[in-house]
């Protein structure tokens, strides 16, 4: 198993945002985790990243008990994300964005650079290029992140957090602000790089991409998760269509 | 012919302070560039004076040793203080340092080996100008070297976004306190400098009034890059002997400066060279549409 949380458990004040959740992730394999607005769902992906510090329960990355670890140390041990309203490194150009998403693979160069000659960081650039073409950014390269488009800013955030080499992507919503042609070619994308081993959890209000790209789905409201299963049996469960619509008896 | 040779004199020591106070710009510069505004480094710049003139008077250490010796006095100060204070963000962060200042500022009044208020008098005046023009020109060139490293990036990444370095593998606190750390060295050494070009050094040279001067010489400069503290500086220290026939108004004058660049160059005054290559740029993609 890639990731392993259990019991989890986060409150604010008197609200319990994430109430003993557990769910399990194993390489190669997206999740999808849905749920109506407030249900827990940022703060569940902050906590498996390391943003909150969870009052109960573990989390174990492949193996290793990794509670409490603090975001940077995550991303060193393959944990990447996005986040729900893009945050970009707005006065850095697309480029550099990117290659501050691999700060923790690239070797420290503040003192070769030293040596005025040569480019100690040429390898990496060229990935990062890379990375570029790959969403769909190689002619905005030198723009200033600020200055893109919506859905530009959030292709150029997942190239950020690819760059890192992740093992598991956390993505928070990713096709927000998407049109329909947008969102087909983050479906492939996402395609892509679970073939490429990494593994996905997948926040996200268009249940289409959900479905056509998650072989399992975990459901959370009032931070509870209530169902888990496939996509057909997620679209089929009573619990989780009252968690949407509301109950009978209350309509 | 000694009118001429008093003119030279004055220049020199103008032109040694134009040197001193970029160095104390591009201090600052450090964590600014990483997003922090501190006020410390009037403090830092204190602990390398004093240090440097209290070895050379009390132990004859050699005037090299004794700078090597202040930097390293206050970064080691400014290591433990870091940790404490980079818990805070933004203007409570610059009220910590300011008040860590005071108390170097109080210390320096109370002990009798600092002289009190007194100061200390007769430092032998070493500093020769090209001394510091070649630590300019190190500290200058390190500081634009490593502003396209892996640090340099970092730094800029948290000054955008803390949570969003963090959750690119940016050891945040660690990165904040290297720059304050750095930034301390390279007051103190400007301040040993300076302590052996102005023969006295006393506790209100490096009070409020310095730590803020230090802020505006980076801030009219711009921080995009560690051209903007230096021009800055070099502005700033020489207009007012440039205005010397317009001296009852040198204040104002000043001020006017500081307020002009900040509402109409937010970033500093090297932006003046970016607006231009902008320009150039739309010109270039204007042709090409054309």
């Amino acid at each position: 198993m890639l990731l392993e949380a259990a019991g989890v458990t986060k409150r604010f004040g008197g609200v319990v945002a994430v109430n003993a959740v557990d769910l399990a992730i194993s390489q190669r394999q997206a999740v999808g985790l849905i749920g109506p607005n407030g249900a827990g769902k940022t703060t569940l992906i902050n906590l498996i990243s390391g943003q909150l510090r969870a009052d109960a329960g573990a989390i174990r990355l492949a193996g290793a008990d990794v509670t409490g670890a603090p975001p940077h140390a995550l991303t060193a041990r393959g944990i990447a994300r996005t986040f729900q309203g893009v945050r970009l490194f707005k006065g850095l150009s697309t480029i550099e964005n990117v290659l501050v998403g691999r700060h923790v693979r690239m070797r420290a160069d503040a003192l070769r650079r030293l040596w005025p000659l040569g480019i100690p960081d040429r390898a990496d650039r060229d990935r990062v290029r890379a990375l570029l073409e790959r969403v769909g950014l190689t002619g905005r390269a030198e723009a200033l992140a600020g200055e893109l488009s919506y859905g530009d800013q959030r292709r150029l955030e997942i190239a950020r957090a690819l760059a890192s080499e992740p093992r598991l992507l956390l993505l928070d919503e990713p096709a927000a602000g998407m049109n329909p042609a947008e969102t087909g070619r983050l479906r492939d994308l996402i395609r892509a790089l679970i073939d490429e081993d990494i593994a996905i959890l997948l926040i996200e209000h268009d249940v289409r991409l959900v479905m056509g790209t998650c072989e399992r789905i975990a459901v959370l409201n009032f931070g509870r998760k209530i169902a888990e299963g496939g996509p057909a049996e997620i679209q089929s469960s009573v619990a989780v269509r009252e968690a949407y619509l509301g109950s009978e008896d209350v309509a | 012919m000694d009118e001429i040779g008093d003119f030279l004199s004055a220049y020199s020591t103008l032109i040694a302070l134009v040197g001193v106070n970029a160095l104390l710009a591009l201090s600052v510069w450090v964590t600014l560039y990483a997003g922090q505004l501190t006020l410390g480094n009037a403090a830092f710049m204190a602990i390398g004076a004093y240090v440097s003139a209290l070895l050379g008077r009390h132990l004859g250490t050699p005037f090299p040793i004794a700078l090597v010796i202040g930097a390293i006095a206050a970064g080691a100060t400014a290591a433990p203080l870091g940790l404490t204070v980079f818990r805070l963000r933004g203007v409570y962060l610059a009220i910590a340092t300011l008040a860590f200042g005071e108390v170097v500022r109080v210390i320096l009044l109370a002990t009798p080996i600092t002289g009190k208020g007194q100061g200390l008098n007769g430092i032998p005046p070493t500093t020769e100008v090209w001394h510091v023009y070649v630590s300019l020109a190190v500290v200058a060139y390190v500081l634009w070297r490593v502003q396209g490293s892996t640090v340099g990036r970092a730094w800029a990444a948290i000054r955008e976004d803390e949570t969003a370095a963090a959750s690119q593998g940016i050891p945040v606190r660690r990165y904040k306190l290297a720059a304050f750390v750095a930034g301390a060295l390279v007051a103190a050494w400007a301040g040993g400098l300076s302590a052996h070009l102005t023969f006295s050094i006393e506790p209100n040279d490096f009070a409020f009034t310095r730590a803020v001067q230090i802020l505006v010489f980076a801030v009219v400069g711009g921080i995009p890059n560690p051209l903007g503290p230096i021009f800055g500086a070099a502005l700033l220290t020489a207009l007012p002997e440039l205005l010397r026939p317009l001296k009852d108004y040198r204040d104002i004058l000043q001020g006017l400066i500081l307020l002009l660049v900040i509402i109409y160059l937010p970033r500093g005054l090297v932006t003046l060279a970016q607006l231009r290559r902008t320009r150039r740029l739309q010109e270039i993609g204007a042709a090409d549409v054309a």
